[in-house]
């Protein structure tokens, strides 16, 4: 990374993704919707075609050459991803589905097993779906409540209400590192230092900060965190769940099945060494290559510049959607706390209709809760639109974003 | 320009705007309301029947909501005065679609069939065939 202050190479990058290329009714793409899922470069598809043209088999005990190979790259994967993320090696490392599913297996596996009544989970107002619905279910199982740390006015979490609210019947913090609709950056270091203080674990849900931002997850000293392929160059279905591995080796599997046991009679099982035990059943090998080759092609180009390129352009939509005048957005404004997404709605245009009429434009971008229900009500509105960025994106395509508004305000003026 | 801008054709805008029978009917016969959680779309259908129990004497909508989804409830409104229980019950998502008389894009069909589907559920719980507080898109 000896090129750290220079600006991303915008078009050598585009040219790793014919997608961007693509053209509906005459017009070229303009995908704004990352924060979904981001488009996936040549060399991370090349990755995975590579490995069932020449290397396709099962991985685990295989004693044939091929599955020798697919077990070396499955394997490996998980050092590469540990690696990214400053884990202590594979065992820190188990391979979901994705998000949702590493936050599932955690609270499936620790929560059901630990939480009780008079026990607390806390999480924040700015919760996705997949760690809000998931604790609240486990919460009811389990006996346990669930607090919410309040989303102050400017879109960042309420501090003092977290020392309030983070206490001694305190189990677990769930939070979110970057939210996916107000683009906060959350201070999960400090979060995870005040459950710490209480004896409670801290899980971090990361699917908006890993493909964006520098992570080491030691520095922020998360028990857990959590995110995707998907959403950071590389291919769906593959998630990561980082743990500590005192901690992963105290929790009990979360599914059962073949890959992750030590020893089966007809009457009991033992379970396999970490990450293994988290991962029964033929796990997504080809995912995990394409996802070692994600992981390299990001670190090419380098974490802090992808993340100041993203913000950059974060900034400047904001910047220009404001000036709009009848543009309301949300969260906080730009600066170092705020990710490279910006959600908003157009006074008199519902986001449904506006994103439809955006995309007359070809210009993708979403609308809707984005799995943000809860905060959508406190923002009092049922729906928002939502421009998210990557280290493809442009001013330019910010400005086709913007001039299509025009179109919108003129059919429902 | 693709399928979104047919869908905002000049009689839907001019239903969005200038919403038709727009509110809550003081002695309807039935009322019920649903929801599209896909867009935040909500509707109240208020139906009021004539004598015979069956003749639709008026309708009236109050809701909010993405422009197709107002839209259309606002004609069916008008689409169904004069109409029997039973002709809306045999309504299906084409016939709403055909009403609109604009494309929807696939994505968006839930909004144009809200109405209708609040419309016949609320039918359909005051014969006493269904039992719902509300109804939703994504049943």
């Amino acid at each position: 990374m000896s090129h750290q202050n220079l600006a991303v190479d915008v078009e050598a990058i585009r040219d790793e993704f014919p997608i961007l290329e693509r053209e509906f009714d005459g017009q070229q793409v303009v995908y704004l919707d990352n924060a979904a899922t981001t488009q996936t470069p040549d060399p991370v598809v090349d990755a995975m075609s590579d490995y069932y043209r020449e290397s396709n088999a099962n991985v685990h005990r295989g004693i044939h050459h091929l599955s020798q190979e697919a077990s070396e790259a499955y394997e490996v994967a998980h050092d590469r991803v540990a690696e990214f993320i400053g884990a202590d090696g594979r065992e820190e490392v188990v391979f979901t589905k994705n998000t949702t599913e590493s936050e599932n297996l955690l609270a499936y596996s620790w929560g059901l097993n630990e939480l009780e009544p008079g026990d607390e989970v806390v999480l924040t107002e700015m919760e996705h779906h997949a760690s809000l619905v998931t604790w609240q279910q486990i919460a009811k199982r389990t006996g346990a409540s669930v607090e919410y740390v309040r989303v102050d006015e400017d879109g960042r979490l309420d501090m003092d209400h977290a020392r309030e609210l983070i206490g001694d019947d305190t189990a677990i913090v769930s939070a979110v590192h970057v939210s996916n609709t107000l683009g906060t950056i959350n201070p999960v270091a400090e979060l995870t230092e005040l459950a710490h203080e209480h004896d409670a674990l801290s899980f971090i849900d990361g699917a908006q900060a890993v493909p964006n931002q520098p992570v080491d997850v030691k520095e922020i000293g998360a028990d857990f965190y959590a995110f995707s392929g998907h959403k950071m160059a590389g291919p769906t279905g593959i998630g990561v769940l980082y743990g500590k591995r005192e901690l992963l080796e105290a929790m009990e599997p979360y599914l059962y099945g073949g890959g992750m046991i030590r020893k089966v009679t007809f009457e009991d099982s033992t379970w396999g060494e970490l990450p293994w035990k988290f991962e029964p059943g033929t796990p997504p090998i080809a995912e995990a290559v394409g996802l070692h080759a994600a992981v390299d092609w990001l670190e090419e180009i380098g974490m802090e510049r992808i993340r100041d390129h993203e913000q950059e352009l974060a900034r400047y939509a904001y910047e220009q959607l404001e000036s709009e005048g009848d543009v309301e957005i949300y969260g906080p404004e730009p600066g170092a706390d705020r990710g490279g997404l910006v959600s908003f709605n157009v006074e008199g245009v519902h986001a449904h209709d506006l994103t439809s009429i955006l995309n007359d434009h070809t210009v993708a971008i979403r609308a809707g809760d984005h799995c943000t229900q809860p905060l959508h009500d406190k923002l009092g509105v049922a729906a928002s639109a939502r421009a998210s960025f990557y280290v493809y994106n442009t001013r330019e395509e910010v400005d086709k974003l913007v001039a299509a508004l025009d179109d919108a305000r003129q059919l429902f003026a | 320009m693709g399928l979104g801008s047919d869908m905002y054709r000049q009689q839907i805008l001019d239903h969005y705007k200038n919403p038709r029978n727009y509110g809550e009917l003081e002695d309807p016969t039935f009322t019920h309301v649903g929801e599209n959680p896909m867009c935040g779309d909500e509707i109240r259908m208020d139906v009021k029947l004539e004598d015979d129990d069956e003749t639709i004497e008026y309708v009236a909508f109050s809701g909010d909501g993405c422009a197709i989804s107002q839209a259309s409830a606002s004609m069916l409104s008008g689409e169904l005065q004069g109409k029997s229980v039973d002709d809306l019950l045999e309504m299906d998502r084409d016939d709403v679609i055909d009403m609109l008389g604009v494309d929807i894009s696939p994505m968006r069909v839930k909004c144009a069939v809200l109405a209708e589907k609040v419309a016949q559920d609320g039918a359909e719980i005051y014969r006493g065939e269904l039992d719902k507080e509300k109804t939703s898109t994504e049943d």
